[in-house]
């Protein structure tokens, strides 16, 4: 007996290959094809601390932002942000803004605090959509911005979910 | 109504740096998920939270969808004279909620 692959001629069998690699090929490229999710990025993140900051510099220092460094549902993580100042009439922090790298958009907070706040110490919980970074800016009143950044890493995601 | 969770101390020393938390039920709905058949969610968020201290402003918030449900809100203030505490949040679809805590400063 005969099967159909032993009367297959030595064309068929290169044409039967090319089908195969050019299938996997079209399988690749679809899965290649970037998703179009709206999603922020981490240039625009820069463009929403440009609109904080403007052209003013970014300095390193003064604010400490304390996130977990591993996140196991990214639907509540805790975040605290304590910047270093005296809090007086002169010398005060006039705000903060937390911005983040992946979540579909890149505002997280702004506050706005001044002297009788006594101290610059602010607690909330974030949404995390991925493992990414988050930074935290504070504007002080002399008009000089200081930032602070973490990495966080997130198994399980928020925010793009379906509902249960 | 919003149920709210406000933690002021009752008592301070004037000048005191004191401690204020804050929570409400609220469902924070980011406005990018979509439901069973494929609808997107509209969005549904506190976008402002205020407090005023004797009717002086000490705090003022502005959240985004990346806040968690049931947004908590904890920062200080200096204890100044005794009076009111008033928080207010407001959000989309005419969200608005507001609570006060009286404080006796010596």
């Amino acid at each position: 007996m005969m099967t159909d692959d032993d009367m297959m001629t030595d064309d068929e069998a290169t044409r039967r290959q090319f089908m195969i690699g050019a299938a996997s090929l079209a399988g690749g490229l679809v899965t290649v094809l970037p998703v179009t999710e709206a999603r922020a990025t981490p240039e625009t993140m820069q463009a929403a601390i440009k609109k904080v900051v403007g052209s003013a510099p970014l300095r390193k220092g003064k604010v400490a932002l304390h996130l977990p460094p591993l996140v196991e549902n990214g639907n509540s993580v805790s975040m605290d942000i304590a910047v270093e100042s005296p809090m007086t009439a002169d010398n005060y922090v006039r705000a903060i803004h937390v911005f983040n790298e992946k979540n579909p958009q890149s505002n997280v907070i702004s506050i706005r605090l001044g002297p009788p706040a006594g101290q610059a110490k602010v607690a909330t919980r974030m949404r995390l959509a991925d493992s990414q970074r988050i930074m935290a800016i504070a504007e002080m009143n002399d008009g000089s911005f200081w930032s602070d950044e973490v990495d966080v890493i997130v198994t399980i995601a928020a925010c793009l979910e379906d509902p249960v | 109504m919003a149920r709210t969770l406000i933690n002021v101390p009752p008592k301070a020393k004037k000048g005191e740096v004191i401690a204020i938390k804050t929570l409400i039920s609220h469902e924070m709905e980011t406005g990018y998920r979509h439901d069973n058949v494929g609808k997107a969610i509209p969005r549904d968020i506190i976008s402002l939270f205020v407090c005023t201290y004797n009717g002086l402003e000490v705090f003022r918030a502005e959240l985004f969808p990346a806040i968690a449900a049931n947004p908590f809100i904890s920062f200080y203030t200096v204890a100044t004279a005794s009076g009111t505490f008033e928080f207010k949040w407001t959000g989309d679809n005419g969200f608005s909620a507001t609570e006060s805590v009286n404080i006796t400063v010596e």
